[in-house]
């Protein structure tokens, strides 16, 4: 088997595609894991225990079990609860929650490294909750996990063509696409696995250089 | 769900997770010692391939690898690949490329005097590393492959999608054949979080036997 270059000339425009909706669910599904992340985060120091063990319990089971079942139990569970969302919607939701369960673990260990004694400050300023979170233990938590999210973020870019299996048209399901139908797989799929090293390679870099410049 | 369909699917499904976990595993960890190490070796040309094949197979997504060794892979070399096998060296080889930054890292924390107290008693390369590195470093991995084992337990769903009868695909069959997934899933969200238990309840238990040796209390 040869290498033909007008096949990959043919897959390119596709592929564009591709790349944009993965750098969408990539974007989307930060956000939410994210924000969800530091909800996860906050509810493990809850006062009550009421509130950290359901917390616990629930981060646990995402984390340990694959994305891929639970991208399957959404997609077809959730109509049959009567929510219905597209495909890509569902997608986007379920990669954001599981990756959250990560992230949660990296807020906590942020926010378990901010030093004993600005809680102290906190609460002999009388400040309420919502201000020590915002104005005193999240900016110097911040600043420590940057690094560590942005690792996150690049597990959840290989992840995303995992959303091929319920029908996404992200870069994979593109490269399936175009492969059954010229019934040339080497190129498209070759083209797709290049583009996942050449987008994650710098990316880490980038994220070791943050990590030099804020973790010091 | 009825017993036909546990019995049929679900039972041989958890049975072909179980075999692709311990298959992969064992060439995961066999390519994380071997580039682990080559990582820490003398010479500049091993060190720079053995770092090329931790930053390419990190790089890329596990399931596009898969696919790759499936469709692209066997034709080039004009011999076909079971899906079995395809996934296998999938995971294999991209779960081995994070186990080797595990081994790197935990080689690198042995304490400098140990190798120069081996090449003091004359100890080839490879008695140095045998006999007073790995000891030393393997109670150091245990935690980061448990960690890595769990993934690895979550990465083998891929396989469900070149069509081997694992866990995940006995799910998509009892769901074709009952028109019913709430049931089905949650069944087997809970089996994947029973296995992912079992995994970190037995390597607790033998990084605290390994670790009993040396005297530090694993809590």
């Amino acid at each position: 088997m040869t290498w033909d270059w007008s096949a990959v000339a043919d897959f390119m425009p596709r592929f564009w595609e591709g790349v944009l909706l993965t750098l969408q669910i990539l974007v989307l599904g930060s956000l939410i894991s994210f924000t969800l992340g530091l909800v996860w985060a906050i509810g493990f120091r809850a006062p009550t225990r009421f509130v950290r063990w359901p917390v616990h319990v629930f981060t646990e089971f995402i984390r340990t079990t694959p994305l891929l079942v639970q991208l399957f139990f959404f997609y077809f569970v959730l109509p049959e609860w009567g929510i219905q969302f597209s495909a890509l919607t569902t997608g986007t939701i379920a990669i954001g929650l599981h990756y959250s369960t990560y992230t949660a673990q990296v807020y906590r260990a942020g926010i378990e490294a901010v030093p004993a004694g600005q809680w102290e400050a906190a609460t002999a300023l009388s400040l309420p909750a919502h201000r020590t979170w915002l104005a005193v233990i999240l900016p110097q938590a911040i600043r420590r996990i940057t690094p560590a999210l942005g690792n996150y973020v690049i597990a959840m870019l290989k992840d995303t063509p995992l959303l091929a299996a319920i029908g996404v048209l992200e870069m994979l399901q593109l490269s399936r696409l175009e492969s059954a139908s010229t019934f040339q797989y080497t190129e498209p799929l070759t083209v797709v696995g290049i583009a996942f090293v050449l987008i994650a390679c710098p990316a880490s870099l980038l994220v070791r250089t943050l990590e030099r410049r804020l973790v010091r | 769900m009825t017993a036909g369909l546990w019995q049929n699917w679900v039972l041989p499904g958890i049975w072909i997770t179980v075999q692709l976990l311990v298959y992969s595993a064992v060439l995961a960890a066999t390519v994380a010692f071997a580039v682990g190490t080559a990582r820490t070796h003398r010479s500049r040309a091993v060190r720079f391939l053995a770092g090329f094949y931790t930053e390419v197979f990190r790089g890329t997504s596990a399931l596009v690898l898969m696919f790759w060794l499936f469709f692209v892979v066997p034709p080039l070399l004009g011999w076909q690949l079971v899906p079995m096998w395809a996934a296998v060296l999938a995971l294999g080889l991209s779960y081995g490329a994070y186990g080797a930054e595990i081994v790197r890292g935990a080689l690198n924390s042995v304490a400098a005097p140990q190798r120069e107290a081996g090449i003091a008693l004359s100890f080839t390369p490879w008695q140095r590393l045998r006999l007073i590195l790995l000891p030393q470093a393997v109670p150091e991995m245990i935690p980061s492959f448990c960690n890595l084992l769990v993934e690895l337990l979550k990465g083998t769903a891929l396989v469900s999608l070149l069509g081997v009868g694992d866990v995940s695909f006995a799910a998509y069959l009892v769901r074709l054949a009952t028109q019913e997934s709430a049931q089905i899933y949650t069944v087997v969200l809970v089996i994947y979080f029973v296995i992912a238990f079992a995994i970190t309840r037995s390597m607790k238990a033998l990084e605290r036997r390994t670790k009993a040796n040396i005297g530090v209390v694993v809590k």
